[in-house]
Order: structure tokens, then C-alpha cells, then sequence
């Protein structure tokens, strides 16, 4: 399943941030997202979930076919390591949780409440969440904060594996990864907020500039 | 779905779910009405079915803010949003925990309330028949308040500021039948409206309530 | 030239500020001497004594009151619709003066009260829904001042203006059957002014007319406040983006 992107804008608040993105990310590719803080990743990436409409151009897949790492993990303190990992995997028709705790070393932690666990071990459990959603296209943002080197090791690893299995990965981080992949830098999308849009770009607010010239 | 319910049920009933806190607050109210206006059981009696309606109605008001916003903060609700369950089934099925953890338990706990409060005999059955058909309108409408203000910092009062409105019409006929009931009057009117608030507010508030949430998420 | 041109923030603000004016002026020529007419011309009734003059006041702005609410479910259904930003400003706009509408036909409602059946307050159907009309205002309004995106929240409140609407109109048909179940037949009755006689109803046409037009220049005025306060936020959400 091939993710293509043409001709995208991206706004927070109404406001263009990234605009005139063509990229694809075909099945078996790694794409490294780079930018400085603040550039629109994070925006460009939940965009691409289907959980903000664009400003303008197209995102060619489904959104089935995606799945989001997000900042926060999504985990439920009182419930345990294996209770997180199974509620994701039957939310997304999964019976198997196995692989994803051997591939994210959880074993010894699954009766644990996930509240008494450490920043990096939480993320390990996010990270996991990815193997039991069965998609095959991973957007996450910054997923390496708070894991050691060799948990960096074991989410290489469980990338390697996905693409190699004919998914696909777009990745925000600053960090190599050590990973066969292409980089996309978002730095010349910069969008710029003062230029008059005359590309059929007009955003919905457009008509308020106009108006109080 | 079921598992959505599931783990909602399980979150709940676990520690700091706040299992209970309504029903507690149910009997505390119950308590302070008669402090409140005496203890003539004339006069309590004549009260009771508009007083526990109240009661279990502001009872549900005190956890509408925990619907959303845990899985909101946590990071939960983006990434059920992009999970194959559409938005209107995650609000049924939260609205459904909702219901299950709080409206069913204070239904249960209404006519043994009654009798604190001097409740005439016909007036237990009305109770409990009003309240279990009024309560899941109770839960919808809150998760429709709760996906409006699920995005705010101090959403709680503003909650109820948006919600209680929109409760009077249950409450009117809610209210309405159990004391026609207990009166030993046709309550037959006021029930089937109840019935149709209840029925509309299920197969119209998901949508609703979705479209709110999807706007909080962007 | 279709109407939803005016829909264009740009034709709106020319339009308006062209209209305004005569708008005023027109309210002026109509409320005031509608006003002056009703207090101090009319005949005094017989059994109702002056009082009855507050109908001057009281009936427009409950007549508003209603109104003022229906503008604003149509509004937002253009806003959920068609995305006009002019829309859903005039629905925020309006609100703050459809609550004053109703506040000021409750209170108006109980000066009246008082001399006509001895009380100030009674739970009638129509004083009731009143109050209930007035909640519903609160909670739209208390929804659009706690949230800072502009877009978030005209979305969310012209959802909770539609749902509201609902409601509104239940609680309406439930308060009505919750009265007459508590005292049959007892219920005061405002049914008196569809019978004023010529005297009396000419004024309050006249009336009338000028708390149409007064709503007209205030949601107008409002309106473009509304409209340059979204440019402001723009511009500053644009000038700290451009920081970052």
C-alpha cells in the first residue's frame, strides 16, 4: 500500500504551516521526517492520520491502512502491561500479541500495572501497540524519546522486520536510527503566512485579508 | 467495541476509577433533603419522586467529565480516532460504561432510597421503572456535553452549565410518571415522552457528539 | 448577485458599513416615537391601570427573545453547511443581545406581574420556558468565551446551538404538561394582549418595528467587532508563527 502526497498544505489554528508537499512512501521504504521544533511534523503527521482534514491537495490512502505513533502512548495506568497490549490488539481484530512482546523485550513485565513502570519501559509498551494493529503503515512522532540504546536497538530492529515484511515507515526524529532510509526534510515547505496565495491555496480565511486592507 | 466496553468497565470498577462515587453521592443527598425540610413523612413522601430524580440526576452529572477527557489527556482518543471502530460507535460504547457504572447502580439503589424517605408503596416500582428508562438519556446527553468541552482545561463546570439545560425535558417526565405512579395516576403520557427523549437522544447523539469530538481532535 | 456574497467578509464589512447608519436612523424614527406614544398617549385602562404600559417593552423583546434564537440556529446551520465565517460572527453576535432580550422580558414580566396577579414570579408555562430559553443562551454563550480557536469554537457551538434547539423545543412541550399536571387550570394567561383593542396596538406595532430594527444595528455592530476580532487573532496567531 503506497502512501502519496501531492500538492499538500497543513495548518494549526487556520494557519498554513507546511505547504506544497509531494512525497511518496512506497511499500519496503523508511522515510526519516526531519525539520526543526516547531516546523508542523507533528501537524504533517496527523494530518496524514486522518485526524485533521488538509488545507488543501491530497493524501492518497486510507487511513485504515495507518497507523499513528503519537507523543503520548495512549496507556491506562491501572491496567497491566498485557491488559494495554490486548485491549489495542482486539480494537484492531488481532488475537496474537506474542510478537510484540518478544519484539519490544516485555516478557518479564506483562502482569506489571503499566502505572509502576519507567518512562522507557512505557514507551516500549507504546511502541508495541504498533505490531498489534496489523496496518502496514506506521507515522510516528519522535518515537525513540526516553528509550536507552538498546531499546533504540530493539524499535530499529521491529522496523527493520515491517519493512522487510512490506510495510512501510515515515518517522519525526532527530536521531540516527541506523536504518536503511531516505530523508524527507520539511525545512523548504516552510509555509509562509504574509505571501498572497494565488495557486488556488486559499484558506478559509482568505477573505478576511481582503477585507481589512 | 466489546472490548472498548470492556476495558471502560475495567478502568472503572479499578482503583481511582470512581466506581461508586455517584451512588455515594446519591445517598448523601437522599440523607440531606430531610435535614433540609423535615421530618414530616407527609411532606417527604409527597416529595420523594421529584427529590431522588434530582438526586440521581446530579449524581450522574458528577462523572460526565471523566467520559472523554482520561483518554483525551492520555493520548487514548487520537489513537482510537485512527482505529477501525468509527467515532460514533466509541461515543455509543463510552456512553453505554457510562451508563452501566453510574445510571444502572443508582436505578438499583433509588426505591431502598425511597424508603429513607418515606415512599408510598406503588412509588418503589415507579422509581426504578422511570429512572431505568430515563437514566441512559441521562448518559447520552452528558457524552455529547463531554465531547463539546473535552478539549478544555477546566471543563467541569462549564459541563454542567451546558448539560443541565438539556436535562429538563428528561427531568420534567421522568419525574412527572413516578409521581403520577405513586399518586396511583395514569403515568402512561409522561413515560412513553420519557421513552422517546431516551430512544431519540441514542439514535442522534452519537452523531452529534462524534462530530464534536472529531472538531477537539483536530 | 446572490445572497451568499454577502457571506464574503469583504462585502460584508462594505455593505454594512453603508447600511448601519440608516439602520439607526430608521430604529430611531420608530422606537422612540413608539415608545413616547405607548406611555404617554394611550388612554389608561380601566381595569389595569398604568402598568399595562410596560407591554411597550415587554412584548418586543420577548418576541425577540424567541427570534433572536431562531436567527442563530439558522446561522450556524449555514456555518456547519457552507464554512461563512460572517454566519457564525452574526450567531455570536446576536447572543449576548438575544439574552438581554431575555432578561429583559423576565424582569419586565415580574414589574408586570406584580400589580396584575399579586406576584412577581409564578411558575407559568410561558414564564418558565423563559427562564429555560434564558439557560440555553448562557450555556452557548459560556461555550463560545472558553475556547480560544476561533474554528473549534463556531463548530462547537453551532453544534450545541442545533442540539440545543432540540432541546429547547422539548423542555417548551414539557413544560407545558408539567404545569397543567401540577394545578389544572389555574395557570396565569398572557393571552389578554391579542385582545387590546386599536388603541393600545397600533403603538406597539410601531414598537415593535423599532426592537426589530434595534436588533438589526446592534448585531450588525456587533457583527463587524466580531469580524475584526478574528483578523486580530489571526494576525497575532500568524505573528507568532512567524517568531517560532
Amino acid at each position: 500500500m503506497e502512501l502519496r502526497v501531492e500538492n499538500l498544505t497543513v495548518a494549526r489554528g487556520g494557519v498554513p504551516v507546511l505547504e506544497g508537499l509531494d512525497f511518496t512512501l512506497s511499500p519496503g521504504q523508511v522515510l526519516i521526517l526531519r525539520g526543526p521544533n516547531g516546523s508542523g511534523k507533528t501537524t504533517l503527521l496527523r494530518t496524514l492520520a486522518g485526524l485533521q482534514p488538509p488545507l488543501v491537495g491530497s493524501v492518497s490512502t486510507d487511513p485504515e491502512q495507518i497507523t499513528y505513533g503519537a507523543h503520548a502512548d495512549g496507556l491506562k495506568a491501572t491496567l497491566s502491561v498485557e491488559e494495554n497490549l490486548h485491549f489495542w490488539a482486539s480494537v484492531h481484530g488481532v488475537a496474537d500479541i506474542a510478537p510484540a512482546v518478544d519484539g519490544f523485550n516485555l516478557r518479564g513485565l506483562l502482569e506489571r500495572p503499566s502505572a509502576n513502570l519507567s518512562a522507557g519501559q512505557k514507551r516500549r509498551l507504546g511502541l508495541a501497540r504498533l505490531l498489534v494493529t496489523g496496518r502496514p503503515i506506521w507515522l510516528l512522532d519522535e518515537p525513540t524519546v526516553s528509550l536507552d540504546v538498546a531499546s533504540v536497538k530493539l524499535f530499529a530492529d521491529a522496523v527493520q522486520r515491517h519493512v522487510a515484511a512490506g510495510g512501510s515507515a515515515l518517522i519525526a526524529t532527530h536521531i540516527d536510527l541506523g536504518l536503511k532510509a531516505d530523508t524527507f526534510d520539511v525545512g523548504p515547505y516552510k509555509a509562509d503566512a504574509h505571501r498572497p496565495r494565488d495557486d488556488g491555496s486559499r484558506d478559509s480565511y482568505s477573505g478576511f485579508d481582503e477585507a481589512f486592507q | 467495541m466489546i472490548a472498548l466496553l470492556v476495558r471502560d468497565l475495567r478502568l472503572a470498577m479499578r482503583a481511582g476509577g470512581g466506581f461508586g462515587l455517584g451512588l455515594a453521592f446519591f445517598l448523601i443527598v437522599s440523607t440531606l433533603v430531610p435535614f433540609g425540610v423535615g421530618p414530616e413523612a407527609a411532606i417527604l413522601s409527597r416529595i420523594a419522586p421529584g427529590i431522588l430524580w434530582v438526586g440521581a440526576l446530579l449524581a450522574c452529572l458528577l462523572s460526565l467529565d471523566r467520559i472523554f477527557q482520561l483518554d483525551f489527556e492520555d493520548g487514548s482518543l487520537d489513537l482510537l480516532a485512527t482505529a477501525p471502530i468509527p467515532m460514533e460507535g466509541i461515543v455509543g460504547v463510552k456512553a453505554l460504561a457510562h451508563w452501566l457504572v453510574t445510571g444502572l447502580p443508582l436505578t438499583l439503589a433509588a426505591p431502598v432510597l425511597g424508603t429513607l424517605m418515606n415512599l408510598e408503596s406503588p412509588g418503589h416500582f415507579w422509581i426504578f421503572i422511570t429512572l431505568l428508562i430515563g437514566t441512559p438519556a441521562l448518559s447520552m446527553i452528558g457524552a455529547f456535553g463531554a465531547a463539546l468541552t473535552v478539549g478544555l482545561k477546566r471543563g467541569g463546570l462549564l459541563l454542567s452549565l451546558l448539560v443541565l439545560p438539556l436535562y429538563i425535558p428528561t427531568l420534567i417526565f421522568g419525574a412527572e410518571a413516578a409521581t403520577r405512579g405513586t399518586a396511583g395516576l395514569s403515568a402512561s403520557t409522561p413515560l412513553l415522552m420519557m421513552a422517546g427523549i431516551t430512544a431519540g437522544s441514542i439514535a442522534l447523539l452519537p452523531f452529534a457528539a462524534a462530530a464534536a469530538l472529531r472538531v477537539n481532535l483536530r | 448577485m446572490s445572497l451568499w456574497e454577502f457571506a464574503n467578509p469583504v462585502k460584508f464589512m462594505a455593505l454594512s458599513g453603508k447600511v448601519l447608519p440608516w439602520v439607526i436612523g430608521l430604529c430611531a424614527i420608530t422606537l422612540i416615537p413608539g415608545m413616547i406614544w405607548g406611555f404617554f398617549f394611550t388612554p389608561e385602562a380601566t381595569n389595569f391601570g398604568n402598568s399595562v404600559k410596560i407591554i411597550y417593552i415587554h412584548v418586543p423583546s420577548a418576541m425577540m427573545a424567541i427570534n433572536i434564537w431562531v436567527m442563530m440556529l439558522v446561522t450556524s446551520l449555514i456555518w456547519i453547511v457552507r464554512r461563512h465565517h460572517v454566519s457564525v460572527r452574526a450567531a455570536k453576535a446576536a447572543a449576548l443581545i438575544g439574552v438581554t432580550m431575555t432578561v429583559i422580558a423576565l424582569i419586565t414580566g415580574a414589574i408586570w406581574g406584580q400589580p396584575m396577579w399579586g406576584t412577581y414570579w409564578a411558575w407559568d408555562p410561558r414564564l418558565t420556558s423563559f427562564l429555560i430559553l434564558f439557560l440555553f443562551y448562557l450555556g452557548y454563550m459560556a461555550l463560545w468565551a472558553a475556547i480560544d480557536n476561533p474554528d473549534t469554537a463556531a463548530d462547537l457551538t453551532s453544534v450545541l446551538c442545533i442540539v440545543g434547539s432540540v432541546f429547547a423545543v422539548l423542555s417548551r412541550y414539557a413544560v407545558n404538561f408539567w404545569n397543567q399536571g401540577l394545578h389544572q387550570g389555574a395557570s396565569l394567561s398572557l393571552d389578554k394582549e391579542e385582545h387590546v383593542s386599536n388603541v393600545y396596538f397600533q403603538p406597539l406595532l410601531l414598537c415593535i418595528a423599532g426592537f426589530i430594527l434595534l436588533f438589526l444595528a446592534l448585531v450588525l455592530i456587533r457583527t463587524r467587532t466580531e469580524l475584526r476580532l478574528v483578523r486580530l487573532h489571526r494576525l497575532d496567531v500568524r505573528e507568532r508563527m512567524k517568531d517560532a
